[in-house]
């Protein structure tokens, strides 16, 4: 077996499967997926709920139906290989990767491309410096997901959850329908951070109450939790006192925010984006290094699957056609700008160069906004302006740049937010 | 009514100083038992402290707290082989910002030099930037003790107890001491949850319930007050050149005050705050600690960056009412305190055990030093530190090197297995992370909290229901199919 | 009678548009704020008969897995939910399964089956 691959793509979950998928129909003809796993399919193996694929596959399916789908494309294609169990030690800047397994020990493969799919973390209660001591019972959301819907384990059974962007909803409303009392969300900014719709079918249908502007001043228990008591924030975040009350809880999940898992990408030494936390690309999902793509959460953190699976298969498509031999030369790169409201954009930069293609930017705004206008430009040229009835920093932005108004930009585009006056 | 053991000395705590004193004790031909009242071993103030080795330039000339200091450090430098101790011997930086301050060092560096600490030196604001660059430009001046270092204290507490069984000595988890028998002015017996233990000493390393103890022996004495520290530790990856060694302030009267420092692991951390308080178990952090030390330890250093901060603890310094170390024998006979082991306590601990010791050889008890005494223990394994083609052999020899388990700390399934299998080996979700790092990372446990529940589920054939993570009832997860597990 | 206005979230799809429904006499006769047709159907059944997909995990015997996670094929009820998610607590299914396979056919009288979202090998060798 050769250990020379057309791409070698980091990571089984939907962002590496979409990619290998993408790779496979542009034409290469070696492929690798790694997965630390015990099997592909990535953290939508643990996300039971629906509501996934309605963009990529036109029908509403569980993260494991969507998972599954995923593997079908790829199953059986002597082009993809792929190894489970197998954990990414390093990569160098040549591109080779050293990987370890059980069953194949230590192995150099090297790749004439790579793609980092390595998805994302959970913030911890050490990031956001929650008071209290510490008892067994405090959570990362996505930690006690697994227990209950893959191993058959309950964190607790009377659950107070901090944070409400949608790993958060999701297990309120799982842990209802496991029978245990959820107590309350809690909510630090004065808006959710999750989908609406989530607000709806996970709290108000099983009624639990949202406090928002409010946090954990202190957890309580020496063994396992007893209880937290809960505080009202002002707009700075900052703890009123006075408004503090108790809640008797033996569980607190955390569903506060999620980190791109980018500790290969740093081993690379990667431009970063300090606040995406993920690699700098530019749209065809090129970093820094030559040769080495990223897509996926591990770029930014997306809040639907259907998105990392587009950015994934865009990575795949240039890493598969660079590996060919076919890729085109950039003549000169400019920057996409973030400005007024909106917080980031991906892809960060563009190549210029070759004949102009049409492509997504997936930007997120930094606060709540009603009745505002998009607006991209690109020095003299307007590319685009949208109304927009709302914008929450809890929903990803996508629009798309024709190829005729992708032929415009020759300059540093500009996308902006303004509000009507 | 049988005896739970029959032993010639009962150590109570299995911190730091409990854990010196028993090797200490292994050396002689003695039945030496330690009781620890928690599922594992320094779960106290061992696991929560600066780690540093200080140099010893602290105390005053001539108290219990400057000898054992400066005698520990010493120690140390031979028992990081023998014991295979991660050890950084990084050297420590009092650092200065103002003339006043500045003239303090003066007064350390004399200090030192009368407690016999090698090689102090007041180095310039030029030679303390090259040092540690990342320091205020507002420095006047830094005391250099280059033969401090920082360890990992429970490694080290873990360390010292394998080495004493594997010299004979016991220990005894989930122990608690509820009485303490006294018969003609002499201490008879330990009576635990266990059962109890004849013994003709008892050593008081129960750090801070130690005044506690005494009691039980009707020891009066002294008293312990816990004084609470905060400590807040930064990913390796974000802080790993943030500073080289240990940087503390100038201190005042009230203490050390607040450092920046690195880890054996390559971590930075900042604190600890310094509160006294009431309650012995009160060891949560606190927003008033919290903010306190991040002004503090800006004054140092003033980049640091609290978004790479991975967790908060607190420990509990166990303070005595005597100012200085309490090593002694009580009034009643067979007693000897080690009590009151604040710091430089980590630092001193195995002089503080010879110190013990000498008091248990000058006594009545025959004690004979040992011609086999075996002072080395067998090497670990730590698979992330060792070359890719020894790491190759060992995943033929054993496939469980091959699973990475801790993929922040790159800790394999075999190496968690080792930690539970081995003398004094890991029972608890945080005894695997304390030998093992996993769950130490950046995510905190959040990926392999619960791989690491099911290894010890499997390795110590309990369900899955029963694993802690800590102290006793700190149960980790519960039944979903509750009453069901039987059908199957 | 007077009729009423209600806001509601529509939760067909992630979108999730903000619905305003008139209804008189418990009859839906206007949505506005929806971006599709699916959003008046939703506040129509929403406000008379509400309904909710339901997902959640069943054992399996001998799977890869402990648990096979599973998926009503239709909308059911929404106050009969909860009772579906208990009675699925006793369910056990035995390895392998197929992605698509029923589960629990026509759960508690509701005309709905209960289908397996993916699918689960057997186990090969242990015990």
């Amino acid at each position: 077996m050769s250990n020379l691959y057309d791409v070698i793509i980091i990571g089984g979950g939907p962002a590496g499967l979409s990619a290998a998928y993408s790779a496979y129909q542009n034409g290469a003809q070696k492929i690798l997926v790694i997965e630390r796993d015990r099997e592909l399919g990535g953290i939508l193996q643990q996300c039971i709920h629906n509501g996934f694929g309605l963009h990529h596959f036109k029908e509403e399916l569980t993260g494991p139906g969507y998972a599954h789908r995923c593997i079908e494309l790829i199953k059986d294609k002597p082009e993809i290989e792929t190894l489970i169990d197998t954990m990414v030690l390093d990569i160098l800047e040549d591109k080779t990767v050293i990987v370890v397994s059980p069953e194949r020990g230590l192995l150099e493969l090297k790749g004439k491309t790579v793609i980092l799919a390595m998805g994302c973390r959970e913030r911890t209660r050490g990031a956001i410096r929650i008071p209290g001591e510490r008892p067994a019972g405090v959570f990362t959301a996505g930690a006690a997901q697994r227990m209950v819907n893959m191993e058959g384990y309950l964190p607790g059974k009377k659950i107070v959850i901090l944070g409400s962007g949608d790993i958060g909803l999701i297990m309120a409303r799982r842990m209802s329908l496991e029978g245990c009392q959820v107590k309350a969300v809690l909510e630090i900014c004065p808006f959710s951070n999750g989908l609406t719709r989530n607000i709806v079918q996970c709290l108000e249908d099983y009624e639990i109450p949202l406090y928002l502007s409010h946090t954990i001043v202190k957890i309580h228990g020496q063994e396992r939790v007893t209880g937290v008591t809960v505080a009202k924030v002002d707009a700075k975040m900052q703890v009123i006192p006075g408004t503090e009350f108790e809640i008797e809880c033996d569980t607190v999940l955390l569903s506060v925010g999620l980190i791109p898992e980018n500790e290969l990408s740093k081993n690379l030494s990667l431009a970063m984006h300090p606040l995406t936390s993920g690699p700098i690309v530019n749209q065809k999902r090129e970093t820094s290094s030559s040769g080495v793509y990223a897509a996926g959460n591990v770029v930014h953190v997306h809040d639907l699957v259907d998105f990392v699976s587009e950015e994934a298969e865009i990575a795949g498509k240039f890493a598969a056609l660079e590996a060919q031999g076919l890729k085109e030369n950039d003549k000169r790169q400019v920057k996409v700008i973030p400005q007024d409201g909106i917080r980031t954009c991906v892809p960060q930069q563009l190549s210029l160069g070759g004949a102009a293609e049409s492509f997504k930017l997936f930007m997120r705004v930094g606060s709540p906004e009603t009745k505002v206008k998009l607006e991209i430009t690109s020095g003299e040229h307007l590319l685009l302006s949208k109304m927009m009835a709302v914008a929450k920093p809890s929903e990803m932005i996508a629009v798309e740049l024709s190829s005729e108004k992708a032929s415009m930009i020759d300059n540093d585009v500009i996308v902006s937010l303004k509000r009507e006056v | 009514m049988g005896y739970l053991r029959e032993s010639d000395v009962v150590v109570i705590g299995g911190g730091i100083i409990g854990t010196a004193i028993l090797r200490e004790l292994s050396k002689y031909d003695l039945k030496s038992v330690l009781v620890e009242k928690e599922p594992d071993l320094a779960t106290g103030t061992t696991k929560a402290n600066s780690a540093i080795l200080h140099a010893g330039f602290d105390a005053p000339a001539g108290s219990l707290k400057a000898i054992t200091n400066v005698r520990g450090n010493a120690l140390y430098h031979i028992l990081e082989n023998q014991l295979d101790l991660d050890i950084k011997w990084t050297g420590s930086l009092v650092v200065a910002t103002d003339e006043e301050e500045l003239a303090t060092l003066t007064e350390l560096l004399e200090r030192g030099q009368k407690n016999g600490v090698k090689d102090l030196a007041i180095l310039s604001p030029e030679e303390v930037l090259k040092k540690e660059p990342n320091l205020t430009q507002k420095v006047t001046g830094a005391l250099w003790a280059p033969s401090a270092g920082i360890c990992w204290p429970f490694q080290a507490a873990v360390a010292f107890a394998q080495c004493a069984v594997q010299n004979g000595a016991e220990v005894l988890t989930n122990c608690r001491v509820e009485k303490i028998t006294v018969s003609d002015g002499r201490v008879q017996e330990v009576v635990t949850n266990q059962g109890v233990i004849k013994t003709k000493y008892i050593i008081n390393a129960a750090g801070v319930y130690a005044d506690e103890i005494a009691k039980l022996a009707g020891d009066s004495s002294f008293t312990i007050n816990p004084r609470k520290g905060e400590y807040i530790l930064f990913d390796k990856t974000a802080t790993a050149t943030m500073v080289e060694g240990v940087v503390f302030p100038t201190p005042s009267k009230k203490g050390k005050g607040v450092l920046v420092c690195t880890t054996t692991h390559g971590n930075t951390f900042i604190g600890p705050s310094a509160e006294d308080i009431e309650e012995k178990d009160d060891a949560g952090v606190t927003v008033n600690g919290m903010e306190k030390i991040i002004t503090l330890a800006r004054k140092l250093v003033p980049s640091i960056p609290l978004g790479a901060a991975i967790t908060e603890f607190s420990g509990l310094r166990a303070v005595s009412d005597t100012g200085d170390f309490i090593i002694r024998e009580a009034q009643v006979k067979g007693l000897i305190h080690a009590a009151g082991m604040q710091s430089p306590g980590l630092t001193a601990a195995p002089a503080v055990a010879e110190e013990v010791v000498e008091i248990i050889r000058n006594s009545d008890l025959r004690t004979v030093l040992k011609a086999n005494f075996k002072s080395v223990l067998p090497r670990k394994i730590i698979f992330e530190r060792l070359s890719r083609q020894k790491q190759a052999e060992l995943i033929a020899q054993d496939k469980k090197y091959g699973r990475v388990i801790c993929r922040c700390e790159t800790v394999t399934e075999a190496e968690i297995v080792n930690a539970i299998q081995e003398s004094c080996g890991a029972r608890t979700v945080d005894g695997v992370k304390r030998r093992t790092r996993a769950g130490m990372g950046r995510c905190q446990g959040g990926f392999c909290g619960p791989r690491v529940t099911q290894i010890l589920a499997r390795e110590l054939d309990i369900p899955i229901t029963e694993v802690l993570k800590e102290r006793k009832d700190s149960h980790l997860f519960y039944e979903k199919f509750s009453g069901k597990e039987g059908e199957l | 009678m007077v009729a009423k206005e209600r806001n509601l979230t529509c939760i067909v799809c992630p979108r999730g548009c903000s619905l305003k429904a008139t209804v008189d006499d418990g009859v839906v006769i206007n949505v506005s704020g929806n971006l599709c047709p699916r959003g008046k159907r939703y506040a129509a059944e929403e406000i008379t008969a509400p309904k909710r997909q339901l997902t959640s995990t069943v054992r399996i015997e001998n799977g890869s897995l402990a648990l096979l996670p599973v998926v009503s094929s239709a909308s059911l009820p929404k106050d009969s939910i909860l009772a579906c998610a208990e009675f699925l607590r006793s369910v056990e299914v035995k390895a392998p399964i197929a992605e698509g396979q029923v589960i629990c056919s026509n759960i508690l009288n509701l005309g709905v089956d209960i289908i397996a979202s993916r699918s689960m090998e057997a186990m090969l060798e242990k015990n």
